[in-house]
């Protein structure tokens, strides 16, 4: 079954919706911020003086675990969006505070995941692999935040009755802000977990 | 020149996006049992670029919907997902590969 768009958009120079367009311009400009930080992170590895370094301190099981979450909020996120564009008020309500609730579980994950570092003696200023990872999660982690954030802002106007069919591109943009945090992860947790 | 609404291909429906998140959970799957196979250690790099390069793009073509809508957006995503990439590589390449001289 497929769902027809049932957004249209003002007629534009380029005949795609401005919004759109300017997101995904974003979305690019957030694929350079984050290549800055994975390429630090690439540069630094192997190069601390003291421990403790990524092969003794990550946690491969528990992340992986994290990663299966955040790849779940994908799901919940497109059924959101699906809710929306066919008009089920109940529909979106449930899957954007599931998304939001599986975005806020990865935080969970992922403070636990500081706070046994922090205990185990590894902060930013200990070393530069302590440095580096700290900035790329702490950022990817900043940036789930502020997604968790826009969903519940979502879910509360779907409470009140103010996310329609019309609204359906509101949905589409908080999805595609939060599909591109998940392909980020993709790449964390392939290149700082999987590749030490 | 204003134009009209360019028509885009309908996304896909429930089952799509639940197959796809199957996929990607035995991707998941796959990723971390090849980390614990001390047998692939030798091509554990390839094989796990591999299959996170599989599920970014179809993360991308299904849950961002890329596969779908307008090729210009395609475009304004790819353009610099590549800058980025070669950024990547070229400092790799300069601080890991290239031989560093000292002060």
């Amino acid at each position: 079954m497929t769902q027809a768009a049932t957004y249209t958009h003002p007629a534009t120079a380029t005949g795609l919706d401005s919004w759109k367009v300017g997101f995904w311009t974003f979305i690019g400009s957030e694929c350079l911020f984050f290549g800055s930080l994975i390429s630090t992170y690439m540069v630094y590895k192997g190069e601390s003086l003291v421990g403790p370094t990524s092969h003794e301190i990550l946690n491969i099981p528990l992340t992986s675990i994290s990663t299966f979450v955040l790849l779940t909020s994908s799901l919940m996120m497109v059924l959101a969006l699906a809710a929306v564009q066919r008009g089920s008020r109940r529909g979106a309500l449930l899957w954007l505070l599931l998304t939001a609730w599986f975005g806020s579980l990865f935080l969970g994950f992922q403070a636990f995941e500081f706070t046994q570092f922090y205990h185990e003696g590894l902060t930013p200023q200990k070393n530069l692999f302590g440095a580096s990872f700290f900035v790329l999660t702490g950022f990817h982690g900043a940036h789930v935040t502020v997604g968790v954030i826009w969903l519940l802002t979502l879910w509360v106007l779907a409470l009140r009755g103010r996310l329609g069919r019309a609204d359906a591109l509101k949905v589409e943009i908080a999805g595609l802000y939060w599909h591109f945090v998940d392909v980020v992860w993709i790449a964390i947790f392939t290149l700082v977990y999987l590749i030490q | 020149m204003r134009t009209q609404p360019r028509v885009e291909r309908a996304h896909p429906g429930a089952g799509t996006y639940v197959m796809i998140a199957v996929i990607l959970t035995v991707i998941t799957a796959a990723e971390v049992a090849v980390f614990y196979i001390p047998a692939l250690a030798v091509a554990l790099v390839p094989i796990l670029l591999t299959l996170s390069a599989g599920k970014f793009t179809l993360v991308v073509m299904f849950y961002m919907h890329l596969r779908f809508d307008s090729r210009i957006f395609t475009g304004v995503f790819v353009a610099p997902l590549l800058l980025a990439l070669a950024v990547i590589l070229s400092l790799i390449v300069l601080f890991k590969a290239l031989p560093q001289t000292g002060s």
